[in-house]
């Protein structure tokens, strides 16, 4: 089990470059004081995982790292816990740990938690990784910790893809999420938008100009082939993956205007899904796929508007304000992020589908291209500040907000990956 | 069309070819889309070298006016007032223009670009720029042009004239450019 995800978490360390920095601008109103204590022996693997844990666990809004002095002796996964001790310093939970190298130049991390409040161990890991595995390993762990203390998968081990823009240069990259090992998936000279992940989390579709028009491409990222989705006489674009990655909805002006057709994951069996004389676009299905949200202005102005999956009337879901796009429904199915435009300014707003109460999430004005994380606890999105495209994340409580920049370029068009394990 | 199929081809081949074989397994290939050898890489592709030929002359070849400043053939943008998509009256002569030039020569192949400014979803953007584009083909079919001539697109929000965030600029970002055969 150990090598098995070790394995799997080799695959995805690359070299790191134009690594994205993340700045937290708030934080949740009740957060878990945690003890993240220093592995021992982990200086052999820089910047140390307890760093990486508890920059996970501040991240997610959820959690307090408790500032330590230096303890003597470093307790780690093996020791007998004070428990009293731990309370005195105000920890609610406590992580300890080891690092230790091995004779054939891999390393051993182990850790374990601890509930302080009950008394009592929370269970530990042992991972063998090599160097480069560190960073990963330190997700998987704040993972743990993560689902343990909140009852919630963690998403530190997801990934996201997002387009660079610089100059006249177009990447798509991948990242952890949170920015670190970004790789250039595709180049261009020609614009890249709507990247979406299929849900296995292999594969991307998006829209690449690169032949001066919008095409439809799916992008493997293991052996980075791609191929042609749709490209039809007119633009295509705006893919989304049905829940079981076999087909996507498009939108293609094939026949006069933009409208939502069905087409296989190997551009066969194209098939019109809708009929209207507006434009219809930015498909995605529900969780359950039973149901597609869309944007359209079949009333005058942009709203999203919820249809059967197979075809059928059309029912509008927003009514506040004149514009309301990009949909994204959460990942159990229940809100739905999309992009509100409020006396100018666009932001993200979450409507609540049972009770349709509607919450401006972001204080930004530019906001475009919403994606939930896949446990629904975040919604990363981009934005525009001093005229350069950033990142931004925004808890789905409003609560935690960060932002990701890059050190060069326009940042834009990101989507958060599913969780793969 | 064939073109199009032609650069595809380049892009899937040249894709193929920046992966990084010694490399380890951990990095997937960067893809590299329309580089060298592609003909998607330069936004306009110079016409051949007929400029000298005078186009009123018999036997000189009728493409030469779309390259002469003094014809309005050489004049390609439709430009649309803000959630508008109608060609507006100033652009009538222009778009006749075209019409007639396509309906006299139909080997000739027209991409029309829909554009949109750079306000709110780019996808919906890509909706308006597409509207924008249709109207302009719509045009030009009923003023003689034929449909397999003519393509519409859009780019949306993607390839400003104008970069800034200012009205000014969001009007210049509002047109549709029409393109010839070797000039895409």
């Amino acid at each position: 089990m150990i090598r098995l995800i070790a394995t799997a978490v080799l695959l995805w360390v690359g070299v790191a470059h134009a690594q994205l920095a993340i700045e937290i601008t708030g934080a949740g109103a009740q957060r878990i004081p945690i003890a993240v204590v220093p592995f021992a022996g982990e200086s052999a693997l820089p910047p140390g995982i307890s760093t990486i844990v508890r920059a996970d666990l501040e991240r997610s809004g959820l959690f307090r790292g408790l500032e330590l002095p230096p303890i003597v002796p470093e307790p780690t996964e093996s020791s007998n816990i004070n428990y009293s001790e731990w309370r005195a310093r105000l920890a609610d939970a406590l992580l300890v740990g080891s690092a230790q190298a091995r004779p054939d130049g891999r390393y051993e991390v182990r850790f374990r938690l601890h509930d302080v409040v009950k008394q009592q161990a929370l269970g530990g890991i042992a991972y063998t990784l090599g160097k480069d595995q560190a960073r990963a390993t330190a997700h998987r762990i704040a993972d743990f910790v993560y689902e343990k203390l909140s009852g919630e998968k963690g998403v530190f081990s997801t990934r996201i893809a997002y387009v660079v823009k610089r100059g006249n240069r177009y990447e798509l990259q991948i990242a952890d999420y949170d920015g670190a090992n970004a790789e250039t998936a595709l180049a261009s000279f020609e614009p890249i938008i709507s990247p979406v992940w299929s849900p296995d989390g292999k594969r991307l579709a998006y829209v690449s100009f690169e032949n001066k028009k919008p095409v439809v491409y799916i992008h493997s990222l293991m052996d980075g082939k791609r191929h042609v989705v749709a490209n039809f006489k007119g633009s295509n674009s705006a893919p989304a993956w049905t829940p079981d990655g076999t087909r996507l909805a498009v939108v293609l002006s094939r026949e006069g205007g933009s409208q939502l057709f069905m087409i296989n994951a190997d551009g066969s069996g194209v098939r019109r899904l809708a009929s209207s004389s507006a434009i219809d676009t930015e498909p995605r299905f529900s969780p359950d796929g039973q149901s597609i949200y869309f944007t359209s202005d079949r009333g005058g102005t942009p709203q999203i508007y919820r249809m059967p999956a197979g075809g059928g009337e059309p029912q509008r879901v927003t009514f506040e304000g004149s514009y309301n796009v990009s949909p994204r429904i959460s990942p159990d199915g229940k809100t739905l992020a999309y992009i509100s435009r409020n006396g100018g300014k666009f932001q993200v707003a979450l409507l609540d589908l049972a009770n349709r109460q509607v919450q401006i999430l972001t204080d930004s004005d530019r906001d475009e291209s919403p994606s939930f994380s896949p446990n629904g606890r975040m919604i990363l999105l981009a934005t525009v500040i001093g005229e350069r495209g950033v990142l931004s994340a925004v808890s789905a409580d409003g609560r935690v907000k960060q932002r990701l920049s890059a050190a060069a370029g326009d940042v834009r068009e990101p989507t958060w990956g599913p969780f793969t394990d | 069309m064939r073109a199009m199929f032609y650069s595809l081809i380049a892009a899937l081949l040249v894709g193929a070819c920046a992966t990084e074989p010694e490399k380890p397994a951990a990095t997937a290939p960067v893809t590299e889309a329309g580089k060298p050898g592609g003909a998607t890489t330069e936004p306009v592709k110079p016409v051949p070298p007929v400029a000298r030929v005078e186009p009123s002359k018999p036997g000189g070849s009728p493409f030469a006016a779309l390259k002469d400043p003094s014809n309005i053939l050489s004049k390609r943008t439709v430009y649309f007032d803000f959630d508008k998509f109608e060609v507006k009256d100033e652009y009538r002569p222009l778009v006749e223009a075209h019409a007639k030039f396509l309906r006299e020569n139909r080997s000739a192949k027209m991409l029309v670009q829909g554009n949109a400014d750079d306000r709110g979803s780019r996808e919906y953007n890509v909706g308006l720029g597409q509207r924008r584009s249709d109207s302009v083909k719509k045009m030009l079919i009923l003023l003689g042009a034929r449909e397999d001539q003519i393509e519409a697109v859009s780019l949306g929000e993607e390839k400003p004239a104008c970069s800034e965030h200012s009205e000014e600029c969001w009007a210049k970002n509002r047109r549709d450019d029409m393109l010839y055969n070797g000039e895409y």
